[in-house]
């Protein structure tokens, strides 16, 4: 007679027989991570600098931009993207909609910290640079973004973090993702608890070094009394 | 057009779609205020570092800001005993949220000055008194906007409980979409949970960003 305790050693043993699905769940968590990270730091660094532009048509459209992503949840943002624009003709993958959705939502996040970055350099440096004769181009290229990028590690290194764990709305969409990969083994065999215990652990492997580095950084950014982004609004 | 819209918004698919609305601000609702509450005693503690309940509040914060959401909403649903799988999920927010507020409660009073606390010990203010007449109101006058924007981020969660069968606003939405055909009423549908969630969230966002600013001017 089996254990019926929902943490039972047989359900355990069972769950490493059936790891494959957890490694397979967990390499695509990743790479829809990697690529949705690089597709929000695009978006990010353009809505930035738009969002600190000096003509009102780019500053509306960065802000149009963030409000829409940001007041809008992702679930929805994702359903839209599988069963919205299927109705339209338009069928994606889910490998498709996980980069493509968590990479727009976080665009708009990482598109104000990276504001948030450029308006806490001081302006007297953007000055300095125009009567040095240089260009708005120049002055961004290697003036303003250099001095920026340290301070903006931290909250960027959140948005990450953020990032990562919002990958799980795939599992919605039966994303084949690590919480997808988890919830279906654990439906299947009944083996709730260990289940969701390993992909709790898998996750925070990813995630915890990011958010302790980030946590360190800040402190020693602030002891050395550098440019320290403070984001006000902590969302997300 | 006019057609899909007379098909989507009839009578019960309007009230289904508001009956949705209450949930999703319903559950938010006391979400906020139990994470509000757990938060702050979280945040307290976790300033004993080197304590044990300073470890284990280390430790919670950790746990749950490191972990998706979804997760614990499934792990609750499914491993706690007893109780609807609404409340289940929605504790599941409660102390995933309660992780976030903690952390907020915390840089707020690690902006104190600590002349605070020394200036009331010395006036004879026992530490609860301290916490609750000098240093707790200064802290949540500093972190309002900070938790203002959790709660727009609360709310936008609470449609992660579609994902769980919830009767809350998205899902409410996705019943209705069910039962439509067309391309136009699928878009209608989806501008329409849109349009509901950024009235909501933008309502408030521009409310953290006026007291945002107010308070920088009084400083």
């Amino acid at each position: 007679m089996k254990s019926t305790n929902p943490f039972a050693m047989w359900r355990w043993e069972d769950l490493f027989q059936n790891f494959d699905s957890f490694s397979s769940g967990f390499l695509r968590t990743l790479q829809v991570a990697i690529l949705a990270l690089v597709l929000a730091l695009v978006i990010g660094i353009v809505i930035g600098i738009l969002s600190t532009a000096h003509n009102l048509i780019l500053r509306s459209i960065a802000r149009v931009y963030v409000e829409i992503f940001q007041n809008i949840p992702l679930v929805i943002q994702i359903f839209f993207m599988y069963n919205g624009l299927a109705m339209a003709g338009l069928v994606l993958s889910e490998f498709t909609i996980g980069v493509v959705g968590v990479g727009l939502y976080h665009g708009a996040y990482i598109g104000e910290v990276v504001r948030a970055g450029i308006l806490a350099v001081p302006k007297g440096q953007q000055e300095a640079a125009y009567a040095q004769g240089f260009s708005y181009t120049q002055t961004m290229r290697y003036i303003i973004l250099p001095q920026m990028v340290k301070g903006i590690l931290p909250p960027l290194t959140n948005q990450a973090v953020s990032l990562i764990k919002n990958t799980s709305v795939l599992a919605i969409i039966a994303g084949a993702d690590l919480m997808y990969a988890a919830d279906s083994y654990a439906s299947f065999s009944l083996n709730y608890g260990p289940s969701y215990v390993v992909a709790g652990l898998l996750y925070f492997i990813l995630c915890f070094p990011l958010a302790t580095f980030s946590r360190k950084y800040e402190e020693k950014l602030k002891n050395n009394d550098s440019l320290v982004v403070d984001i006000p609004e902590v969302m997300e | 057009m006019m057609n899909s819209i007379q098909t989507v918004f009839t009578r019960p698919n309007v009230l289904f779609l508001l009956d949705g609305i209450k949930t999703t601000l319903l559950i938010s609702l006391y979400v906020v205020i139990l994470s509000i509450v757990f938060g702050t005693l979280l945040g307290l503690v976790r300033n004993y570092e080197k304590q044990f309940f300073g470890k284990l509040a280390g430790f919670y914060i950790e746990l749950f800001r490191n972990t998706p959401l979804l997760l614990w909403m499934l792990g609750c649903a499914f491993l706690i005993p007893g109780s609807t799988i609404l409340v289940k999920a929605s504790v599941a927010l409660f102390l995933y949220t309660a992780a976030v507020v903690a952390e907020i409660v915390r840089g707020g009073l690690n902006s104190i000055p600590k002349g605070q606390f020394e200036a009331a010990h010395s006036q004879g203010f026992s530490f609860f008194q301290t916490l609750a007449y000098i240093i707790l109101p200064q802290t949540f006058k500093k972190i309002i906007p900070s938790l203002l924007s959790q709660v727009i981020t609360t709310i936008k969660d609470t449609s992660f409980l579609a994902g769980l069968g919830i009767m809350e606003f998205t899902r409410s939405g996705q019943v209705i979409l069910g039962k439509v055909t067309k391309t136009s009423e699928v878009f209608l549908i989806y501008g329409f949970l849109a349009l509901i969630y950024f009235i909501i969230c933008f309502t408030l966002s521009v409310l953290v960003r006026s007291w945002h600013k107010n308070n920088s001017e009084n400083v």
